[in-house]
């Protein structure tokens, strides 16, 4: 498969990929042999992924090259000019750079926090069931409902963190305050990334065999040095799929926490990017803008999943 | 090995704390009253105020056409959540067993086609997304609140790992036994699949329950709004009154936090194998 992603020079070899499956490794030795079948099974899927991903997808470049009338009457070809706004405009940067710091510190705690916590219920004999089940339970609670819980515990009047704040004297005032606010935001963000983590994480240490454990004991008596330089590096593939995972789900994912923390009042809180192509396009009606925002993110997004396939394939291979 | 370690549990217990008392205050604090709750802030502990409010938000009628209680919600965030789920198995399995048992021209270039759709997110294309089902005349449909959502090959790729795992003799054996594609499906795959069909449909009923921006943008009418929209509403409503419902939104958080908890919490062990060991 990796051979795939080599440069193609000419037609030809555009035709020869493309009839590759006869001669190269199919994924089982042995296959039906029906020409038709096989597309009325795929046909549902191809279906919905033309309708609702390609067109919609290919739109989305399109228009970023254009200024759109708000009104829907006509669209004038601009270039690259609405990229040149968004990149150049402070408001942009400004947006840009609180989400790649929103982005570190969310991948950044809930990583920490499912490393440390499956590396505490791996150990322990006596209510691992128990314990995992509970740091498990929190991975199905929607984001939104997490940011409605996480307004309610920062509340203004019933809030324990208001209150606890108030305690050591500081105001806190979040969803006025831009740094309060951003607090609250993190908190909600990494608590609910946390059992993903922890899930992953627990399963590739139960992965690792006894023997090796063992043998690590044996080596070395020092538990950090032993886990650091035995344990670490055998849990590293996963950390790196995880790592990615964190960051897709920093980018996008907590739109709906952020979405219900500023509760429909953008003004002067914190945003993500993902937030502010929303509020382009459908507050501001700058659908162009919005579109060339929405392919910046593509490209990121991009990046990041290939570097993840990438590594997939080699996981596949050598795991 | 088997000494007790007081230390790892009670870091264990401190993130058993973090994670769960958020849970437990919102559940708690759904069963006082609204001026309670005003007064005295949030509770550990239950109160008596629970069938009364609960009663209140599943039936009252409410928002601007008065079409919709927390019943209706609940029923739309269950339509979606399982129709995904649905919808996401019967498609992806389609199209992994064609991916994997058959051979036919442009197989590669159909398996690109179709892997393609798992580097880009929802997200990143609401607007044209938004626009394309406009246009397709989708809004405020059930069509339109998951066929969309449909559009992406988490499933096909954890299915066709699963269909290569599944050993070649069987195949052989089938086809000397004379059966056709549709009896070995039938017959040896989709029973081979059953826990693999759990899992997923595990994974993607709370995938499909906690969707929020896609329900947001789809549905104008009340009468399809989920209960993550309900959420949205609530915090809305909420500004600017003297003593927020504050019992209602934890209530309305309580109901749509619940099933996915539920059916995560009882189908882990299903749960957490179809999670890590697709995802390779």
């Amino acid at each position: 498969m990796s051979d795939a992603a080599q440069p193609m020079k000419s037609a030809g070899m555009i035709r020869r990929w493309l009839s590759r499956p006869a001669r190269a490794a199919p994924a089982k030795p042995v296959q039906f042999d029906q020409p038709l079948l096989p597309w009325l099974f795929l046909a549902p899927q191809l279906a919905v992924i033309f309708v609702f991903f390609y067109w919609p997808s290919v739109q989305a470049i399109t228009s970023s090259f254009y200024i759109e009338d708000p009104f829907g009457f006509g669209a004038t070809f601009v270039g690259l000019d609405n990229y040149k706004d968004a990149l150049g405009s402070a408001e942009y940067q400004r947006i840009a750079g609180f989400t790649a710091l929103f982005t570190v510190l969310v991948t950044g705690f809930s990583l920490g926090l499912g490393l440390l916590f499956a590396v505490k219920a791996d150990k322990v004999i006596r209510g691992r069931t128990a314990y995992r089940t509970a740091l498990i339970a929190v991975y199905a609670i929607a984001p939104p409902v997490a940011g409605l819980m996480g307004m309610m515990l920062f509340d203004q009047h019933i809030g324990p963190f208001v209150q606890l704040a108030a305690w050591f004297g500081y105001d806190m005032k979040v969803g006025i305050n831009y740094w309060d606010t951003a607090f609250a935001m993190i908190l909600v963000s990494v608590w609910k990334q946390v059992p993903y983590n922890f899930i992953f994480f627990l399963s590739g240490l139960q992965g690792i065999p006894a023997s090796v454990r063992e043998a690590s004991v044996i080596d070395c008596r020092n538990g950090f040095t032993r886990f650091r330089t035995a344990i670490l590096p055998l849990l590293a593939p996963t950390a790196f799929f995880l790592l990615i995972i964190n960051i897709t789900y920093a980018l996008f994912d907590t739109f709906a926490v952020i979405d219900v923390m500023v509760k429909d009042k953008p003004a002067n809180n914190p945003l993500t990017l993902v937030y502010k192509v929303y509020n382009d396009g459908f507050r501001g009606n700058d659908i162009g803008g919005s579109a060339a925002q929405s392919v910046i993110l593509m490209v990121i997004v991009l990046v990041l999943t290939l570097i993840q396939f990438r590594w997939l394939e080699r996981r596949v291979h050598y795991g | 090995m088997n000494r007790i370690r007081p230390f790892d549990h009670l870091i264990l217990i401190l993130g058993t704390l973090f994670m769960c008392v958020p849970v437990l205050v919102a559940v708690m604090t759904s069963t006082h009253s609204a001026v309670d709750i005003h007064m005295n802030g949030l509770y550990l502990t239950p109160g008596d105020n629970a069938v009364e409010t609960y009663q209140t938000v599943l039936t009252r009628q409410g928002g601007f056409t008065g079409q919709v209680t927390g019943m209706t919600m609940l029923m739309n965030s269950l339509i979606l959540g399982v129709g995904f789920a649905v919808g996401k198995i019967v498609l992806s399995m389609a199209a992994a067993y064609a991916l994997v048992y058959f051979r036919f021209r442009f197989a590669t270039f159909l398996f690109w086609i179709i892997f393609t759709t798992l580097l880009l997110p929802l997200e990143v294309r609401i607007m044209p997304s938004y626009q394309v089902m406009s246009s397709l005349g989708l809004l405020n449909s059930y069509t339109g609140l998951i066929v969309p959502l449909l559009a992406s090959a988490t499933g096909t790729f954890y299915f066709r790992q699963f269909f290569k795992s599944v050993p070649d003799e069987l195949l052989e054996a089938a086809r000397i036994d004379g059966a056709g594609p549709w009896k070995f499906l039938w017959d040896v795959l989709i029973p081979l699949s059953k826990t693999m069909m759990a899992a997923i449909f595990i994974i993607m009923f709370v995938y499909g329950w906690n969707q929020y921006l896609w329900p947001m943008l789809m549905t104008t009418e009340e009468r399809f709004f989920t209960l993550m929209r309900g959420i949205k509403q609530i915090l809305q409503v909420w500004i600017g009154s003297q003593i927020p419902d504050y019992n209602e939104a934890f209530a309305l958080a309580v109901l749509a936090l619940l099933p996915p908890v539920i059916v995560v919490v009882v189908f882990q062990r299903w749960f957490i194998k179809g999670l890590t060991e697709s995802d390779k």
